[in-house]
């Protein structure tokens, strides 16, 4: 889905000149095509994040649109405030690309483990919030991020994440998509672990209704409100943090409808990623894998 | 004769009254640059009142943002904010807050208020408009203390590298920071040579006088970034606040802002 996001950049580049494109000395062989043939509209900052946000306030100021790439927490975290007062505050056309959601760069360790952006992001007024699971809804969620004035943010995963919308087929990215039908079971998803529920649903012969839940702010409250009607509990799967991700978002909704639906939220649990491995162990360890749901959803 | 040098008493006049009126803080460190910025607002910058959105306008931003009162008070005495405006200082619901900001507030190019941001923002606008080849300089206005923050260095080595000769930054080197003096705290000795030795053209002036702050902000620098240097004193103007740690958050109570309003006034 990196790739294809960064296609869809370079082409938009290509024909409007106020774009920008500047990394924090990341993207190694990704970026090349842009820098090389787009370098009036390509700037690396060097390795100093907050001095690249604050930049990106001011290119904007100019009447830039500046695409922030990077990589883990460092063009959320790194520059949280930069973000906060110089772009968000001032709506002004800043895009942050971070690559390596969740556990993508599973075996780097935890500083590369991006497990609370959503909830970071989410917290700030004006700042939209994307998730993709595969290279559509990357692919939507950059027309989406380009075409609305102000700040936005996009988790990526790093590559060979599976398809879950067939080519060509349409859908609307700012409502969760139902991916998989289901008789009794509702599990909400968002990014590429989408793949553990669709393999949680066939180890539960079916019973199981997925959905990939890709824009995360501003939340489509009534299309959630809609997908609840007729169950009693729902499953959020998400690879991030169970406090301010997924889960939360659909739990402030039931608890603000006052609706009698429990809400069972798979996530990493309140601590840091102490263990290194590749993205499926670590989402085995860390209970949010399928098997982690499929044990969950036998629960009574 | 330069417009700013009929200009800075009344704007100590005005930033004395403003905080006085409001019971707000940071009288000495507007004292420090009243000058400075009288100089940049009066005689040096390029931009049309009438219409201070132009594209090709000359901007400055206060990175220090808690001075704003010295960037209200030469806006009102340019004609830019009306009295009742500036009067409404630190108010409740007043635009003007005691860190600049610049929403619902003509002249004000950024809202600062924590240190090392403004000079960020200063060079994407910079470097945005040289990659456009666009007219236009961009002033910056940082404290000594302010160089603490590693984005100042950040910005530094940034500006450097892409030789933006669009971009000013005017340190105010008034030698104190919130707690004392920064020779105490994080010494920065010759700080000339440490903006020298990042690539910057770089001038020692003495931060209040108009003359030589005129000369330094107008000087050429092509090819490069220009770093100014002001060697100013905290609380300039008034005596018993020149130097004093005590001004950079006590409100001039009764007392002494009588003492403080003859002062300015004779």
């Amino acid at each position: 889905m990196r790739n294809a996001f960064i296609e869809k950049l370079y082409n938009a580049a290509k024909s409007d000149k106020n774009i920008m494109l500047v990394t924090g000395d990341l993207g190694f062989g990704v970026l090349d095509k842009f820098a090389r043939e787009l370098p009036q509209q390509f700037v690396n900052a060097g390795i100093s994040e907050q001095n690249m946000m604050g930049m990106a306030a001011g290119m904007a100021k100019e009447g830039k649109k500046v695409f922030i790439y990077s990589i883990a927490n460092f063009p959320t975290m790194r520059c949280l405030e930069q973000i906060r007062n110089d772009c968000a505050y001032n709506d002004l056309n800043v895009k942050i690309i971070s690559v390596g959601a969740g556990f993508s760069y599973g075996y780097l360790g935890m500083s590369h483990h991006i497990t609370e952006d959503i909830a970071v992001m989410s917290a700030l007024p004006g700042v939209d919030v994307y998730s993709p699971a595969d290279k559509a809804e990357a692919e939507k969620s950059f027309d989406a991020m380009l075409n609305k004035q102000g700040v936005a943010y996009v988790r990526l995963g790093k590559g060979k994440e599976n398809d879950i919308h067939p080519e060509g087929t349409e859908f609307d990215i700012s409502k969760p998509c139902l991916i998989k039908d289901g008789d009794k079971e509702l599990v909400l998803t968002t990014g590429a672990i989408i793949e553990e529920a669709i393999s949680a649903r066939e180890k539960l012969g079916g019973d199981l209704k997925v959905y990939s839940v890709c824009r995360l702010k501003p939340i489509d409250k009534e299309a959630i409100l809609d997908i609840l009607k007729g169950y009693k509990r729902v499953f959020t799967l998400e690879e991030h943090s169970v406090i301010g991700g997924l889960g939360s978002i659909v739990g402030n909704i039931i608890a603000e409808e006052g609706l009698p639906v429990k809400v069972v939220k798979l996530g990493l649990k309140d601590i840091y990623s102490s263990k290194v491995g590749d993205q499926k162990y670590l989402r085995k360890l860390y209970g949010m894998d399928s098997d982690a749901l499929v044990t969950e959803v036998l629960k009574k | 004769m330069l417009i700013s040098n009929i200009l800075t008493q009344r704007v100590r006049q005005d930033v004395l009254e403003m905080i006085f009126n409001a019971k707000a803080s940071h009288i000495g460190s507007a004292f420090s640059i009243a000058d400075i910025v009288s100089v940049l607002y009066a005689d040096v910058m390029k931009y049309d009142k009438n219409n201070y959105k132009r594209e090709d306008r000359d901007v400055f931003i206060l990175s220090k943002g808690h001075a704003g009162s010295a960037v209200y008070a030469v806006l009102y005495e340019l004609g830019i904010l009306t009295k009742d405006e500036i009067n409404s200082y630190c108010k409740n619901g007043s635009n003007l807050s005691g860190h600049v900001s610049s929403k619902g507030v003509e002249g004000v190019e950024f809202s600062t208020g924590s240190l090392g941001h403004g000079i960020s923002v200063a060079c994407g606008m910079a470097f945005a408009r040289k990659r456009d080849a666009k007219k236009g300089n961009v002033y910056v206005l940082v404290g000594d203390g302010e160089c603490n923050e590693g984005s100042v260095w950040e910005a530094a080595m940034f500006a450097n590298q892409h030789g933006l000769d669009n971009l000013c930054v005017i340190v105010d080197c008034n030698k104190m920071q919130a707690m004392g003096n920064s020779k105490d705290i994080i010494d920065l000795p010759e700080i000339s040579k440490i903006w020298s030795a990042f690539g910057w053209n770089t001038v020692e002036i003495n931060g209040h006088d108009c003359e030589q702050i005129y000369k330094a902000l107008t000087m050429p620098h092509k090819g490069k970034p220009l770093c100014v240097i002001a060697n100013t004193i905290k609380g300039k103007g008034v005596s018993f606040m020149e130097g004093n740690i005590l001004w950079h958050y006590r409100n001039p109570d009764g007392e002494a802002y009588n003492k403080a309003k003859k002062e300015l006034t004779d």
